[in-house]
């Protein structure tokens, strides 16, 4: 029987489940619903949820077990060893039902466990990849001297070896572009959710805020497009040209450019919502003490919303070291360490993609060296993570 | 008592009663109010309300929950402002001067006119902190020396100082409710206001909280004229010495508080304090 099949099998289980255990509790009741310890649909969902959860634990546990040991990746195994288990977590849920059992404690328990999984789930694959990448990671650090990788200035991977793999130009390339995409989006951005949190009015609220959301939703391409037509020739004709600092259209500036462009309903929507938190006690107390509004946000609704604020900028800063598209178009792949704005460089996001397309085996240093370029940035995002917490904790004024 | 209304057309015409102020002493009040009638969006939340306020006296303003009386203490620093829908009209003069004349700034007005609001709500910064923040903001002193002085002066008015005076870098928001209010109070004050608003300051407060608090107003009406919103008439009874009653967006009786308490001349003033409504 295929998964999918047996998937089935068990729904019809748990249906069937559900109609025969209702039943059994109604008739230990003497058909009156009153004499139950629970509501009468919670006597049928006990079994149904037992018996299907049974199934799927066991497909689930026999498939994991299946990748280290071909024995139990046998489909007929499979098929009997779930439906073995679900007929019996049936049966052993169906006798105890009586008026006096407790159906509904017995389901909370079991969405409780329904819940803990799901976020088990999230944590081990997070833990999973990790793991992967440092697997990978050492791989690469066995071929190649990791002194050369963190400290090497030059970038020259060759697919026929002999490559030089010094990440610092990908990484400054990686930090250029993140920070001026900052620099644009953070004050646009944080100043646009405060004139709609605290001087727009409701109309123009009911306008603006879906607008600079529709923002969030254009496709990285589509901004990669524009920097490519739009923004790279227009800052090499106006700025980079006549102020003699290189005749590239791909350049650091355009993709920040773009890039904060892109962040900008990451922060004005996150901003928007945590300064609209702070309660308006807040408000009239600075009010009433005759601050004027712009006092008012400085001094007490922008510090006591600092930690959301924080927050947002930090997302927004983690979308940038982690967005590949707009570098690619609108910073080119030059990978070079320069302090020139409008010159092209590039990124580690880049880089990995480059070095892991086109036919290539995963053993040689070239394609093994994302994997070390990925757990980097891991690492960068994982500090910007740290950092945040404490800037948070430090500064933080908290009401209530 | 000149009446400027030029600049508001809305203002009601010489048929509507205009009381004559009531004179207690020589000094003329401190705060007037003519024909002040307040609307949100359709609905009328204040009609026609003439009230003096007399100067170094607690007023309290009474009345069922929904009478309008806060709405209308709101109206004397301008913090309906803050609700667009709100709209005011008629005439309110603190010190001969009308505080909805355009050519006033509003910022100067709350700070001449201090409020304490319902629930505490100190600023989520250190005890200091929220003090100095109106000395602060208009630039009352020179240096650090003169703000730890206004600092302190106004927690002691405010009956605090013995307490915080050994943390006053902890923040605000971590006192107890009574402290709190206190800390609003010494905030109001701090600016040196000539009027005090208070909109029921000891509602969210315990009773030992409230008698400290009570006992504090009884104190600041030698400094400050102060108008205080209380759900409680024996609240009012034992820190006011005159009652304004307020029903369904009316001002029914106003007067010395022990007339208004013994001797009320309005029906339903007498039905309120007596407990038949309310």
């Amino acid at each position: 029987m295929s998964v999918s099949l047996l998937f089935w099998v068990l729904i019809a289980l748990g249906a069937a489940g559900y109609i025969v255990g209702r039943k059994k509790a109604l008739v230990s009741a003497g058909g009156n619903q009153l004499g139950l310890h629970s509501l009468v649909g919670y006597y049928g969902w006990s079994v149904a949820l037992a018996s299907f959860l049974a199934g799927v634990c066991v497909i689930v546990l026999l498939k994991f077990a299946g990748s280290f040991a071909e024995v139990f990746s046998n489909p007929a195994l499979l098929t009997i060893a779930a439906l073995a288990a679900a007929l019996a977590a049936f049966a052993l849920t169906f006798v105890r039902i009586d008026k006096d059992f407790r159906a509904r404690n017995y389901v909370e328990a079991m969405v409780k466990g329904l819940l803990f999984t799901a976020s088990l789930i999230a944590i081990l694959t997070t833990v999973m990849i990790v793991f992967s990448m440092l697997f990978e990671t050492g791989r690469f650090f066995s071929q190649y001297s990791w002194t050369e990788f963190f400290f090497g200035l030059n970038w020259a991977p060759n697919f026929r070896g002999d490559s030089d793999l010094g990440m610092l130009p990908l990484l400054w390339g990686t930090i250029y572009v993140s920070l001026i995409a900052l620099a644009v989006a953070v004050p646009i951005g944080l100043f646009s959710a405060i004139y709609l949190v605290e001087y727009a009015s409701p109309r123009v609220r009911s306008f603006a805020k879906p607008a600079i959301e529709v923002l969030a939703g254009i496709p990285t391409i589509v901004y990669g497009l524009f920097a490519l037509i739009t923004v790279g020739p227009l800052l090499r004709d106006w700025f980079a040209q006549p102020m003699g600092l290189g005749n590239s259209s791909a350049s650091v500036m355009t993709a920040g450019l773009v890039m904060g462009i892109m962040l900008i309903p990451f922060v004005s929507s996150l901003s928007d919502d945590i300064i609209n938190a702070v309660p308006r006690a807040m408000r009239d107390g600075s009010l009433g003490l005759g601050a004027t509004q712009s006092e008012t946000i400085r001094r007490v609704v922008i510090p006591a919303a600092l930690p959301g604020i924080v927050g947002a900028i930090l997302l927004a800063a983690s979308r940038a070291i982690g967005e590949t598209m707009i570098v690619v178009l609108g910073a080119g792949a030059a990978a070079r360490m320069s302090l020139n704005p409008f010159e092209a460089m590039t990124t580690v996001t880049v880089k990995i993609v480059s070095q892991l397309t086109g036919d290539t085996d995963f053993a040689s240093p070239e394609t093994l060296v994302a994997f070390a370029l990925g757990i980097t940035l891991f690492f960068l995002t994982l500090c910007l993570n740290v950092l945040a917490l404490y800037i948070v904790r430090r500064y933080r004024e908290q009401y209530e | 008592m000149t009446m400027v209304q030029e600049h508001r057309p809305e203002t009601k015409t010489a048929s509507a009663a205009v009381r004559p102020p009531v004179r207690e002493n020589a000094k003329p009040p401190k705060l007037t109010a003519r024909n002040v009638d307040v609307f949100y969006g359709e609905k009328q939340a204040i009609h026609d309300v003439s009230i003096d306020i007399p100067r170094n006296q607690v007023t309290s303003f009474i009345g069922p929950s929904g009478c309008g009386k806060s709405t209308f203490l709101r109206c004397i620093n301008r913090m309906n402002d803050t609700i667009p829908i709100c709209k005011v009209t008629g005439n309110i003069e603190v010190e001969g001067t009308d505080i909805y004349d355009p050519k006033i700034d509003v910022v100067e007005l709350r700070a001449r006119v201090g409020m304490v609001f319902q629930k505490p709500n100190p600023f989520p910064k250190s005890i200091f902190e929220n003090v100095a923040y109106g000395p602060k903001i208009h630039g009352l002193t020179k240096n650090k020396t003169e703000l730890s002085e206004i600092v302190e002066s106004s927690l002691r008015r405010a009956g605090l100082w013995n307490e915080v005076k050994d943390r006053l870098n902890e923040p605000g928001t971590g006192l107890s409710g009574g402290q709190q209010q206190r800390l609003c109070i010494a905030r109001a004050i701090a600016t040196r206001p000539e009027v005090v608003l208070m909109d029921e300051p000891c509602s969210a407060l315990d009773p030992i909280a409230t008698a400290i608090v009570e006992e504090l107003i009884d104190e600041l009406r030698n400094k400050y004229t102060i108008i205080i919103v209380t759900h409680s008439m024996q609240q009012a009874a034992r820190v006011s010495q005159r009652t304004a009653f307020f029903h369904l967006g009316n001002l029914i009786e106003e007067g010395a508080t022990e007339d208004i308490f013994s001797n009320p001349k309005e029906q339903q003033t007498e039905n309120y304090i007596t407990g038949k409504i309310g």
